[in-house]
């Protein structure tokens, strides 16, 4: 019987529309407890491909016949090893293409709604790590928020839309995947804008992001405003995106709260956070749209795809935001904090200029989830 | 230490390295040592896991140059 390639977008399209999948994962324990493809409809086995050279005869019968199997690996070798075994015992299966590293690379783009004038605003889901990027787009002008390493999957898209991108921002020096900002602005010409206060030590020039700051993109002049608010880093700052979207960078998230020690210093900025959480964001419009920069499991999708949900409706509902003891709050922020990002130390560097690694080098920074949130 | 067969699975990427590990320990009698050099850096954790869950004995590693090498012993 046949083994299929799919591709990483092909398994995105089936997490987005909850569909139903059977992951033979083919790592080693660890690597699938700690890290793996999350879809509402996806079932899982995990048994490592060297457990499995003698042959596939003992899991055939847990690999159902009524969905598809989709073998997956770190790299692709294993999985396409272990596909050909099931194959020839007479199944159909696939095999995910560039296994892990292209699923957590893989980027997809989802309209979150229009603006004024015509204007639309974009979200782009990186599903394999759960970041988000955004591009606002207005007749002829675009400006990207927190955009990850593939710079040309935001140059490409610009071009489809026929938009010059004129300002690149991120809301904080990133922990947990390499920004693609800096290279964007390089490639196109555009403005790229640092919060100050992360940049200390940056090895680059950059225009810095204030309190207060506004741009104006488009011909519809689509506000973007700057809003300081510290508590993830000293420096993060927030966008209030045509009096109708809050972008939160790592602050606030849809079921969780940002936490406040990838820079070394969370007893620092403990208060910092809940000034931000408790009292700034409290004197916005409930009505605002949260869009945050990361997710962290998949139940923060919306049916379309997309991670973003009414400001008033995360006061409600989200634990982190309800902690009214100072002191509980400040407990759950800086005690039993879950494990660090993968590589976190040196993806500041390379956020910073200090270090160029390469290509690979950098896949293997980002593997694993990116933990940038305390629930 | 005593190295009874060495294996050299330099430059082979993922699953090749384990898959010619398992081949070669497969002559080997119990008891024996086998060095593997390999490049690919999975391997490490891959390796470390296999072993144990063959019930070989994983007696030491180290690396040089970007090259891998490791002493299993046949359990």
């Amino acid at each position: 019987m046949a083994v299929i390639k799919m591709k990483a977008a092909e398994v995105a399209r089936k997490v987005i529309e909850n569909k139903e999948l059977f992951i033979l994962d083919v790592r080693n324990k660890d690597a699938f407890e700690d890290w793996k493809i999350e879809g509402h409809n996806f079932d899982y086995l995990n048994i490592p491909y060297f457990d499995l050279l003698d042959g596939v005869d003992e899991i055939l019968p847990k690999l159902p016949t009524d969905k598809d199997v989709l073998v997956v690996c770190a790299k692709e070798g294993s999985s396409l090893m272990v596909a050909e075994m099931v194959s020839e015992a007479g199944r159909d299966v696939f095999y995910l293409e560039g296994g892990m590293k292209s699923w957590s690379s893989y980027l997809e783009p989802i309209k979150v709604g229009d603006l004024t004038g015509g204007g639309e605003l974009y979200q782009f889901v990186r599903l394999g790590k759960g970041c988000l990027s955004y591009m606002v787009i207005s007749e002829g002008e675009a400006a990207i928020i927190d955009a990850v390493r593939f710079t040309e999957v935001f140059t490409n898209f610009a071009k489809e839309k026929n938009v010059e991108i004129k300002h690149v921002f991120d809301t904080h020096l990133h922990a947990d995947h390499i920004s693609g900002g800096r290279h964007i602005a390089e490639a196109t010409g555009a403005t790229y804008y640092l919060p100050p206060k992360d940049a200390e030590e940056v090895v680059f020039d950059y225009t810095p992001l204030e309190d207060g700051l506004t741009v104006k993109v488009g011909a519809s002049e689509i506000e973007v405003g700057a809003l300081y608010s510290p508590g993830h880093t000293i420096g993060s700052t927030s966008f209030i995106i045509d009096s109708k979207y809050l972008l939160t960078g790592d602050i606030l998230f849809i079921d969780s709260i940002g936490r406040p020690d990838l820079a070394g210093l969370a007893e620092d900025w403990v208060g910092d956070l809940r000034e931000t959480l408790y009292r700034r964001y409290r004197e916005l419009a409930e009505d605002l749209i949260v869009l945050p920069a990361h997710f962290m499991i998949i139940d923060e999708l919306n049916e379309n795809g997309t991670v973003a949900k009414r400001l008033g409706d995360l006061f409600a509902e989200n634990h982190g935001l309800n902690i009214e003891s100072e002191e509980e709050f400040r407990h759950t922020v800086t005690d039993n904090l879950p494990p660090q990002p993968n590589a976190y130390q040196q993806i500041r560097q390379v956020n910073m200029g200090k270090i160029t690694p390469d290509n690979d080098e950098q896949t293997e920074m980002e593997i694993g989830p990116n933990r940038c949130a305390v629930r | 230490m005593e190295v009874n067969q060495v294996l050299d699975a330099k430059g082979l990427a993922c699953p090749m390295p384990i898959v010619r590990t398992k081949k070669a320990m497969d002559t080997l009698e119990s008891g024996q040592v086998l060095e593997v050099q390999v490049t690919d850096k999975g391997a490490l954790a891959d390796l470390t896991a296999w072993s144990a869950a063959a019930g070989h004995n994983l007696l030491d590693h180290k690396e040089e140059a970007g090259v891998l090498t490791f002493f299993i012993k046949k359990g």
